[in-house]
């Protein structure tokens, strides 16, 4: 690539969400920004061959997509002149009642992870819109046509606009619950790209995890008190540390237990721990952790264990039991029962994994958990039925054929 | 933004029928605030009647138009500025009357 080329990726990958965020917020209108961003894009990859970068690119961007915008409008207007009147005027940067934070890109994030939409359009559209994917991209990521990747998208746009969902970043009052909802949303994104279903893709879309990890670092710039955001950029980054060695050469999952510790990437490591460390720091001064910060503090002792035999087993179980207070699902006590089988032994763990047997029996997790409990208690037969079912339900290739190796292996 | 605001009823699982009370002094702040434009309660579903005029001669059916297990049981018009605000009171709402409520734009 010329090094326009890649000042051009670069400048995307930082630029994309400002210039859509400031040209939505003088025009009150996704699509145009939208569109606008687009041939701002476009413009810049025309031009900066021959005229050279130009010194701010984000702000020649933004004054480039903001005529491009005014463009359409005037297009619009000279077909329907009442109806775009409106449109022209509307805010030019007035004073609103705002949050602790004002960027435009906050408000952006919440609009496309707005509760009002549906969760697979609030992913797309922030994939679109905030990541800058296109939509073949998205369509790939989610291994949907893009045709309806590109039908989600425009749906959302309408209804954010005819039902008047606000460009705004929510009231203090509200915040926590919102912030948890654009969690949810890059968690989404995050799990699809880490364990991706369907047969016929790679089993890690690191395309998926890196955009996730992107995306919440930039929550966490604009968020930077925000525990729940901290938290979850440590999960993921202590869960993307581990990437290279979760996979084996023949394309089979590599279980934590057995991963070559080696292959972890330290200065990925090394970022989450401190961002745990904050978090404990905060929980030491009162602050009481919630769901993300328990699981990356559970990731941090995984991947604080040279071996997997130096495990602190105790505080893993401790961790989930805060866990189990604030999210009673049965997919946490499951994941509390695989510990205890680890301190407590398989007999102990056996009790609790059972227990779960109709709330998880569609959960492929839950019978290749339950297996390897039997299989440790020497209850092959069982272990190999448990596997079976494990298999069938599996959406993930690497998975399937670390399943299928662990069941073979049984006599 | 004005919003079509229809609580809904549900026959498999029919809220509790004291809500009026509360219903009314809900309706006093919503007037109070600026949000209020419109409020009633219908009546039960057997008394509506279908007109068809579409065709030669106007014909009359007894019963709602849509047989359903839910269906509306009154509607408010609200003035909101955004979304935002809409669904704040109708989350109120839906506790008030004990029921599920929609909020739809006006166009």
């Amino acid at each position: 690539m010329s090094d326009v080329a890649v000042a051009i990726t670069r400048v995307h990958h930082e630029e994309w969400a400002r210039v859509v965020a400031a040209v939505t917020r003088r025009f009150g209108d996704l699509d145009i920004a939208e569109e606008a961003a687009a041939e701002a894009f476009a413009t810049a990859v025309e031009r900066w061959p021959a005229d050279g970068v130009p010194p701010n690119p984000g702000a020649w961007l933004t004054t480039t997509a903001k005529r491009k915008a005014i463009d359409r409008i005037r297009r619009e207007n000279k077909r329907d002149d009442k109806h775009e009147e409106a449109r022209v005027v509307y805010d030019d940067g007035s004073p609103e009642p705002l949050g602790a934070i004002d960027d435009d890109r906050l408000r952006l994030i919440f609009t496309c992870c707005h509760p009002a939409l549906a969760m697979e359009a609030r992913l797309a559209l922030t994939l679109r819109m905030v990541g800058g994917l296109t939509v073949p991209e998205i369509a790939r990521a989610f291994l949907v046509a893009e045709s309806a990747i590109g039908q989600r998208i425009t749906r959302a746009k309408a209804k954010i606009k005819a039902a008047g969902v606000p460009y705004r970043v929510p009231s203090a009052e509200d915040l926590p619950v919102r912030v948890s909802g654009v969690l949810t949303v890059l968690f989404l994104v995050f799990n699809e790209g880490y364990l991706a279903t369907g047969p016929d893709t790679d089993p890690v879309r690191q395309d998926l995890t890196t955009e996730a990890i992107r995306l919440t670092r930039l929550i966490r710039v604009l968020l930077p008190d925000d525990g729940e955001v901290a938290g979850l950029l440590a999960l993921m980054l202590l869960i993307e540390a581990r990437c290279t060695a979760r996979v084996a050469a023949g394309g089979e999952l590599v279980a934590l237990h057995e991963q070559d510790r080696g292959a972890w990437d330290t200065a990925l490591i090394a970022e989450g721990h401190r961002l745990v460390r904050e978090r404990l720091a905060a929980a030491a001064a009162g602050v009481a952790p919630g769901r993300y910060q328990i699981l990356a503090a559970i990731n941090a002792v995984h991947t604080s264990a040279r071996d997997v035999r130096d495990t602190d087993w105790s505080q893993v179980v401790a961790l989930y039991d805060q866990l189990i207070h604030l999210d009673p699902s049965p997919i946490v006590a499951l994941n509390r029962a695989i510990a205890v089988a680890e301190l407590d032994g398989p007999e102990v763990a056996f009790a609790a994994v059972d227990r779960l047997a109709t709330e998880l029996a569609g959960y492929h997790a839950y019978h290749a958990s339950r297996a390897d409990v039997l299989r440790r208690l020497g209850r092959s037969q069982e272990a190999r039925a448990a596997y079976d079912i494990a298999i069938d339900l599996a959406g993930n290739t690497a998975e399937t054929a670390y399943l299928t190796r662990r069941r073979d292996q049984l006599r | 933004m004005q919003y079509l605001v229809s609580v809904i009823a549900d026959q498999s699982n029919p809220g509790s029928t004291d809500r009026q009370p509360a219903i009314s002094s809900f309706n006093e702040r919503l007037i109070a605030e600026g949000y209020w434009v419109f409020a009633g309660g219908l009546a039960d579903t057997t008394a509506a009647t279908v007109i068809d005029n579409r065709g030669e001669q106007a014909v009359f059916s007894d019963g709602p138009f849509v047989e359903s297990k839910e269906y509306l049981a009154g509607v408010w018009v609200w003035e909101a500025p955004d979304l935002d605000v809409a669904l704040k009171l109708a989350t109120e709402a839906s506790k008030i009357c004990d029921r599920k409520i929609e909020v739809r734009p006006f166009q």
